[in-house]
């Protein structure tokens, strides 16, 4: 019988959950790292015994730790990220340059064909690759250095390229989104890059419609139609069927379009999953209700799932990496809150339970299902 | 021989508990302390000090004989009673809480 490995990074430690396929009896392993800010643990595609996790710190600095037996035991791997060459300038929250500085990995994304080669998305924005197991981590310098980047701004998280997406069908293709610059592609192996920003529009920079500047939260795809993107943006959800090339909204009859998360179900690749928030300004559910909605047409129109989690007095957030997917018959929907739930479906999201529902705030959660 | 105090979280990362002691050949020096600790504990680099710059992070203080030695010269010699392992060089966390 297949079994579910629940990768959880929170403010306080990592945790490692585990179950059958049934999802309903779960272990409960960790924290890993206690008192570090894990803010994202992902497993290699090619070896699921291979983890990489972000361990952080405003006091220490970012640590990066990997497994190789599935999460019992971690190494401290290589933590250098140096931007390449003299970094230039970005804006700050008000406007004015200021230097870019590293700060900490917000996403890790491992290669499909080989454990050693992964990407980290930093903040401030850049990408890294590493091609030995995390031990060496070489910037791709072509996002940072486009023309555009001295205009990008922080999001209220911080300037961080928070997403990567690589294309199984064509391996030198990539996708990132940055906050607050928006989405991009790479059609080299990440040498040079293209905004794909073109039907976004923001009410929070002087030229709504412009080329770069757009707080994208998060974006998903499914591997089966690479050219099909849904995009979570600070308000709106957009969806792209020419690879970014132009977006168009789908919020339809969403109650609010504000949010983080974005995911698409692992056998319906029409179907996907936002977690609406009432606004920019109150992060968390309208009415204390939490809804994760669900569009089975690829957006528009849209219905909330509602069965089995709080529908009063919750005003948690769920933050953009804190949803996933498994990959089973009956595909299983995650996601985890800042009030340290973390919640399952098993039944495509008509139902939910709790797994653990005092962790940490949670910042990220990953699922492996394994065979 | 001298001392160190790690605060927990970089003694967990070194995987020491208690005090730990490094030898230093030469004059010592805040660097050279850093140095050889950095060699004997690898997961503790970039910790302390920025990897390229060699700066103090900003929330990471050093004291020892009940003094501040944080916005010391990285070349300048340590205090007697540390190089003497009398006293304890001591890596601190900048205080937080609320």
């Amino acid at each position: 019988m297949s079994a579910i490995r629940v990768l959880a990074g929170t403010r306080k430690g990592a945790f490692v959950l585990e179950s059958d396929g049934k999802r309903r009896d779960w272990k409960v392993d960790g924290p890993h790292f206690g008192g570090w800010e894990i803010y994202h643990v992902k497993a290699s595609p090619a070896d699921p015994n291979r983890i990489y996790a972000s361990q952080t710190s405003s006091w220490f600095g970012q640590i990066v730790q990997r497994s190789d037996d599935g999460g019992r035991t971690w190494t401290p791997v290589g933590n250098q990220f140096v931007y390449d060459g003299t970094p230039g300038t970005h804006q700050s929250y008000d406007g004015t340059p200021h230097p870019w500085e590293f700060a900490r990995v917000w996403h890790f994304e491992p290669s499909y064909d080989d454990p050693d080669v992964i990407y980290a998305g930093v903040e401030d924005a850049a990408l890294f690759r590493s091609t030995d197991g995390g031990a060496n981590w070489e910037e791709l310098a072509g996002l940072r250095t486009h023309r555009s980047a001295e205009s990008w701004q922080p999001g209220a998280g911080g300037m961080c390229l928070h997403t990567i997406i690589l294309d199984p069908a064509a391996p030198r293709r990539m996708f990132v989104a940055i906050s607050a610059a928006g989405a991009f592609r790479s059609d080299d192996s990440g040498a040079t890059w293209s905004p794909i920003n073109r039907g976004l529009k923001s009410n929070s920079i002087p030229q709504q419609e412009a080329e770069v500047g757009h707080c994208v939260h998060r974006i998903a795809m499914h591997r089966s139609r690479p050219n099909v993107l849904f995009m979570q943006k600070h308000w709106d959800v957009m969806r792209s069927d020419d690879a970014g090339d132009s977006w168009r909204e789908v919020s339809g009859n969403l109650p609010t379009d504000f949010g983080f998360p974005i995911d698409v179900h692992a056998h319906e690749p029409e179907t996907i999953y936002v977690v609406p928030i009432k606004s920019d300004s109150e992060h968390y559910p309208i009415d204390g209700r939490l809804q994760v909605y669900r569009s089975r047409t690829g957006g528009d129109e849209w219905e909330p799932l509602t069965k089995g989690l709080p529908q009063g007095n919750c005003y948690v957030n769920v933050l953009r990496d804190a949803m996933a997917v498994d990959s089973l018959d009956a595909c299983g929907i995650y996601f985890g809150t800042t009030g340290g739930q973390i919640y399952v479906s098993s039944d495509s999201g008509d139902t939910w339970t709790s797994i653990v529902h005092d962790l940490p705030p949670v910042l990220s959660v990953e699922v492996q299902t394994l065979p | 021989m001298i001392r160190v105090v790690l605060p927990a979280h970089l003694r967990a990362l070194a995987r020491v508990e208690g005090e730990v002691e490094v030898d230093l050949n030469g004059a010592a020096t805040q660097r050279k302390l850093l140095d050889a600790l950095e060699h004997r504990y690898p997961a503790l680099r970039g910790t302390m000090r920025d990897h390229v710059t060699q700066k103090r992070r900003a929330y990471v203080r050093f004291f020892a004989c009940e003094c501040d030695l944080s916005h010391e010269r990285p070349d300048a010699p340590l205090p007697d009673a540390v190089v003497a392992g009398i006293e304890p060089f001591l890596v601190v966390g900048a205080m937080a809480g609320g």
